[in-house]
């Protein structure tokens, strides 16, 4: 039975109203959705890999034809690549943006400039097609919804140049640090490197995604405190299957085991694919469409008087 | 130079010995002299901080050069690369190593790592000059040896390749040092992975023209066997741990993980065992040797050329190889003598500190004597004034003791005389 809000009076009789669940989700999967994530580290941390195998498929730049012995750039690029997947009857248009040369040159003072650049240059181009006199029905939005960061797991602490890198992006864009490779530490040194970078970045002033300002109610900050707690997730990637115990898993065979991907004992990477993809990808769209953006849009529209041909734009009609 | 006197004199009269002459023995006085004399060993690291540098070298010597208690240069963060030198003594089997380890912590941490390796070069270059101007002096009585023998450089297991900054740095130190690539934190990489990069890195080296350590051929078919092994190994992958494990009931060195343990002198785990035969068991006097003839000649031929060619030293020497013979001798003779005042002055001082603390000493003792005699003194005359008051008291009784007996004296003198009386008496009636 519906129950009116406000008015405090019960309905005689079935209306309809949750039904509008039901329709979203149809639209939804009409539609489909755009996901653009972005990958930012050293070379040689296993981006990529870890890509793949998040997406359960080949969606990586190196996939998409770049061999895999080619030159460290001399400077910084930027690669996008996209790919449509469907699970479920939804379809997803997923976009990884890769930084190949990033913390790689000797000089690597301003590595960060190309990406906050980029990151800015798509919410430019959205900004556009807002403030068009004719709108698109659906904006095509390639803003950077989440910047996963690649921590090299030295086992001691940040490096001055992942402090820098955070410090300067993590009020444009959704920062959520991992560590890399991970199967480089025991566990002990593995907590201990947890918890001095989660001290590092909290002195440093860094406010990684989920934001601690951004938790709406009593609900989204416990489930936000818990998954704090555990940040930064230390993972391992492998798109190589074995057969362990009679099943096949993702892993790494060393010669003295296999590191299985998916084992919550042997590396987070469940816990982050979970969070990432099962509970908070909405998440890390709106926060980016409602507060990013925002921020960025505010900043453009008081700088310059605004741009043209409309100054006031009042309603935020938003596509997603 | 005394085994190149053997083999000329072998080759000029292949004589068979007519008996036993002995200088066969000489190997053993050889080696019974270095022996007593000590090995010297200088071991520079290089690499990112958090490679695993600290724990490598504890691993290879057996030592906690870098403890909890004095942690590893990585554990210290630093703002610009330094270069810190530890020494460290190691006995075995009655051989002594004095061990210097040259650590380079900050090395390609900074943000911008431009020149980060000049520190380092200018650390090789100085001992090499400090080398050089003691064996120009007159009076070469010792010889420190200190120039670095092999620089160990840690290379990040990316598995793709070399970064910039390790072809910057191997290319202006190979020709100052012995360089050894190794890969750094090698559990990181599979089997195959590992393979890949290796072959990766050695392309690249050779691209890039960079002179690593190679390994010399000798005449023995096994021992050649065995360095093509090695150096189809190179770079190495290396684990370092000094944590003992329990693994199918021994004991062994390594790292534990959920999904097993790494063992670090596991040949099939990691190329660790290879590196410390061939750094310590095998190649240690080559390396020496490798430095003092090729690398040090190097800087030493570089040097004395820039100082003759232009007649102006360009580098900043003490200008002790342009003056003649006698004015160094005069030279070394003045420091002599300055260094015996000094001597001089330091024993008047430490002989001025010892003379007054002896008479410090004697004064307590006169002090002490002197509390003493006047306590005793004071004891002395308490047990007088005692005795007096004992004295005094028998005095007394003994005064009324006799008054007593007078007084009894005298009565009893009464009554006779009251009996006499009476006695007169009586008899007259």
């Amino acid at each position: 039975l519906a129950k009116m809000s406000g008015g405090g009076s019960t309905l005689l009789g079935y209306i309809g109203i949750d039904t509008i669940i039901e329709q979203m989700r149809k639209k939804t999967m009409k539609a489909g959705f755009d996901f653009n994530i972005m990958v930012v580290g050293n070379s040689g941390l296993g981006k990529s890999t870890l890509v793949n195998t998040l997406f359960k498929s080949q969606v990586s730049r190196r996939s998409a034809g770049w061999a895999r012995d080619e030159k460290i750039p001399k400077t910084i690029e930027i690669k996008a690549v996209s790919h449509v997947l469907e699970e479920g009857g939804v379809k997803m248009k997923l976009t990884v943006v890769d930084t190949p040369g990033f913390g790689d040159q000797i000089n690597n003072d301003n590595c960060w400039e190309p990406i906050s650049k980029y990151i800015n240059e798509q919410y430019e181009k959205f900004l556009k097609e807002e403030v068009n006199i004719t709108r698109k029905k659906r904006i095509p939005d390639t803003r950077v919804h989440c910047c996963i960061y690649f921590i090299t797991p030295t086992g001691h602490s940040l490096r001055s140049l992942d402090i820098e890198f955070m410090k300067r992006l993590s009020h444009s864009v959704n920062i959520i640090p991992v560590i890399a490779k991970s199967d480089t530490m025991t566990i002990e040194e593995r907590l201990e490197f947890k918890q001095r970078v989660r001290k590092e970045l909290e002195m440093g002033g860094i406010e990684v995604y989920p934001q601690k300002e951004f938790d709406e109610d009593m609900e989204d900050k416990s489930d936000n405190d818990k998954i704090r707690e555990a940040m930064p997730f230390a993972v391992v990637g492998s798109d190589k299957e074995y057969q362990v115990n009679g099943k096949r898993v993702l892993g790494r065979k060393t010669a003295w085991g296999i590191v299985e991907v998916e084992n919550p004992n042997h590396c987070e990477f469940a816990q982050l694919r979970d969070f990432l993809i099962r509970s908070h990808l909405q998440d890390l769209k709106e926060v980016t469409h409602n507060i990013h953006y925002e921020t960025y849009r505010a900043k453009r529209l008081n700088e310059n008087g605004g741009l043209h041909p409309i100054t006031c734009n009042d309603t935020q009609e938003s596509n997603l | 130079i005394v085994c190149v006197c053997v083999c000329v004199f072998i080759y000029f009269q292949q004589r068979n010995l007519e008996g036993y002459v002995g200088f066969a023995n000489l190997p053993n006085q050889v080696y019974r002299k270095s022996v007593k004399r000590g090995f010297e060993f200088t071991l520079m690291v290089v690499g990112e901080s958090g490679l695993g540098k600290s724990t490598l070298i504890n691993s290879l010597f057996l030592t906690d050069l870098y403890s909890k208690d004095y942690p590893g240069p990585s554990q210290r963060i630093k703002k610009t690369v330094q270069v810190e030198q530890s020494k460290v003594l190691v006995k075995e089997g009655g051989v002594q190593l004095t061990l210097t380890i040259v650590d380079t912590p900050g090395f390609g941490d900074a943000v911008d790592n431009s020149n980060c390796w000049q520190p380092v070069i200018n650390y090789i270059d100085s001992k090499c000059e400090d080398f050089l101007n003691a064996e120009s002096r007159v009076n070469r009585r010792s010889m420190p040896d200190n120039r670095v023998h092999c620089c160990l450089y840690f290379i990040a297991p990316s598995g793709h390749g070399l970064k910039p900054l390790d072809i910057e740095f191997m290319k202006r130190l190979h020709d100052k040092v012995n360089v050894i690539p190794l890969i750094a934190k090698a559990d990181t990489l599979t089997p195959e992975e590992c393979q890949l990069f290796k072959k990766q890195i050695m392309k690249e080296i050779q691209e890039h023209k960079i002179k690593i350590y190679e390994f010399p051929d000798t005449e023995d078919a096994d021992d050649n066997k065995l360095v093509r092994k090695i150096k189809e190994k190179m770079p190495l992958a290396v684990v370092g741990s000094n944590v003992v494990i329990e693994v199918n009931g021994k004991k062994v060195r390594g790292r534990q993980y959920p999904w097993g343990v790494a063992e670090v002198e596991n040949g099939e785990h990691c190329d660790f065992t290879v590196l410390r035969n061939m750094l310590i068991r095998t190649h240690m006097q080559d390396l020496k040797d490798v430095t003092n003839n090729v690398h040090y000649e190097n800087y030493r031929s570089r040097k004395l050329a820039a100082v003759t060619c232009n007649g102006v030293d360009t580098t900043k020497s003490k200008g002790q190889l342009t003056r003649s013979p006698l004015a160094q001798m005069e030279e070394e003779r003045r420091e002599h003598v300055m260094k015996m005042k000094k001597m001089e002055a330091e024993m008047e001082q430490v002989f001025e500190m010892k003379v007054k603390e002896k008479k410090q000493k004697l004064r307590d003792s006169e002090a002490e004597l002197e509390r003493r005699h006047e306590q005793m003194k004071r004891n002395l005359e308490a047990q007088y004034k005692e005795l007096e008051e004992k004295k005094r008291v028998h005095e007394d009784e003994k005064a009324n003791w006799e008054a007593q007996q007078r007084i009894l004296e005298q009565q009893k003198l009464d009554a006779s005389k009251t009996m006499e009386k009476n006695k007169k008496k009586g008899k007259i009636f």
